[in-house]
């Protein structure tokens, strides 16, 4: 196989690495705020429950949770597993767990908006929802755009654990080419473009922060 | 025509009783003045007529609709639906402006009265411009909260609590965050207010403006109030605790 092949190969996989990551990003994204909003509500039980939740999917480990997803539906309910399975499994154990990081990421980013926004938006006769959507909301964005950064960096890297369940993404397909082929040059692709995305990553972030950089 | 009237109100925050029994009212056109040392409850006194904290007991009428009754020795609010049409009747100004500061000067003053009382914006944003030009601020439409100093924050939020067009307009201590040249430029906003009859009440450490702008001053102490009356009046109290408060003022 020359270079060029490796690379070939190594490119298709790396559709299946981005999948994972957007699929994951978006849905962790809305599911951590739902999950944020039950862990700052009222009642005490459904806090607890998320505060539960976030405490377990933090305290484990993520390779561990894929395997559960994985093969937790045969174990627990007796369920035929197929291979296309697999990647479903994968986007489901990624989303569960990020969310869980993200919603702490949203608490801290609302916890932080002064009570005084809240109760001018009062005042002037906002509803809860218009305060949260128009009042709360852009200023939380604009607070949490550095943890998020950083917990996406984060997650570009992590997809690479998808070889946990042999999803063929970009970690998994190196592995098998550097054992068939004998050769190192999978690594320096695979190194080459874990960081070329995370640099995009970052701009992508930085340019975001600079957008919203109009107020204070 | 009585726009506000508070009677017998008790408010106690974990056993401790900081408004005891204390009754108010404002007529229209009136401005009235609460002064008193902090802890006095002032601040509180405020905060329950603006529904900001819930009353123990008594009675807040805002233009004949009861908000809140006297039931059994405890406060019955009235439904969200009559609150929320209450709530129109009257605006507050804080003491730290809370202006939005996502949204520019003009969009803090008219993102409520289009998004929550559904006007026009052809007539809003004329109104907010004509709002802007009498508090000086007609160069500053673009600007967002941080651009500006704390007493134009503090008039964009006169101004954005006034295109609410309110009946009643509370303060709360709106110039304990400015330093002295600043708190010049928002007491003569208040007292240009008061010259077109626009009903207040005012929380405020400001003795002097305090005696010159209002029509009536209320001294409360450890949530009772002391005295009462016309500020020529009250200002020249033979109470001992007024004598006291306002000696420590003046020394």
């Amino acid at each position: 196989m020359t270079v060029m092949q490796i690379v070939q190969q190594l490119f298709n996989s790396m559709g299946i690495t981005m999948e994972i990551f957007f699929v994951t990003l978006v849905t962790s994204l809305i599911l951590g705020l739902g999950l944020a909003l039950v862990r700052m509500s009222k009642s005490r039980i459904l806090s607890l429950i998320a505060k539960f939740y976030i405490s377990v999917m933090r305290g484990t480990p993520l390779m561990l949770q894929l395997l559960v997803v994985y093969f937790g539906p045969f174990f627990i309910f007796g369920m035929q597993i197929t291979p296309s399975y697999r990647l479903k499994a994968v986007l489901i154990g990624f989303a569960l767990n990020y969310a869980a990081y993200f919603a702490e990421i949203y608490r801290s980013g609302i916890a932080a908006i002064p009570v005084g926004q809240y109760e001018a938006a009062r005042m002037l006769g906002y509803s809860k929802t218009q305060t949260f959507v128009h009042i709360v909301m852009p200023q939380v964005i604009k607070r949490i755009i550095p943890p998020v950064a950083n917990e996406t960096i984060t997650l570009v890297k992590d997809t690479s654990l998808a070889f946990t369940l042999a999803v063929a993404e970009v970690f998994t397909v190196t592995k098998q080419l550097v054992a068939s082929q004998s050769s190192v040059v999978p690594f320096i692709v695979a190194g080459i473009f874990y960081y070329v995305f995370n640099l995009v990553v970052a701009v992508f972030f930085d340019y975001l922060e600079k957008k919203l950089s109009y107020y204070r | 025509m009585r726009l506000l009237e508070m009677n017998h109100i008790k408010k106690s925050f974990d056993g401790q009783e900081v408004l005891k029994d204390i009754s108010i009212h404002v007529d229209e056109g009136e401005v009235l003045s609460i002064i008193g040392p902090s802890g006095s409850g002032k601040s509180t006194m405020l905060r329950c007529a603006t529904m900001l904290e819930t009353i123990d007991d008594g009675e807040i009428i805002y233009l004949g609709d009861k908000a809140a009754v006297s039931r059994d020795g405890h406060a019955a609010y009235a439904k969200a639906a009559d609150l929320k049409k209450i709530h129109n009747y009257y605006g507050l100004v804080f003491q730290n402006f809370n202006l939005f500061p996502h949204y520019s000067v003009l969009k803090n003053i008219t993102d409520a009265p289009m998004r929550v009382q559904k006007r026009g914006k052809a007539e809003v944003y004329a109104e907010a411009r004509e709002l802007l030009r009498k508090m000086g601020l007609e160069d500053k439409e673009n600007a967002y909260p941080y651009q500006l100093s704390g007493g134009q924050q503090q008039r964009v939020s006169i101004a954005r609590a006034l295109a609410m067009k309110p009946k009643i307009l509370f303060f709360d201590e709106p110039t304990s965050a400015l330093d002295p040249e600043l708190t010049g430029e928002i007491l003569k906003i208040i007292k240009d207010l008061a010259a077109e009859k626009m009903t207040m009440v005012i929380v405020t450490h400001e003795m002097n403006f305090a005696k010159n702008v209002s029509d009536y001053v209320v001294f409360m102490d450890k949530g009772v109030i002391v005295e009462e009356g016309k500020p020529e009046d009250v200002f020249n109290s033979e109470n001992q605790r007024m004598k006291e408060f306002l000696g420590k003022f003046e020394a």
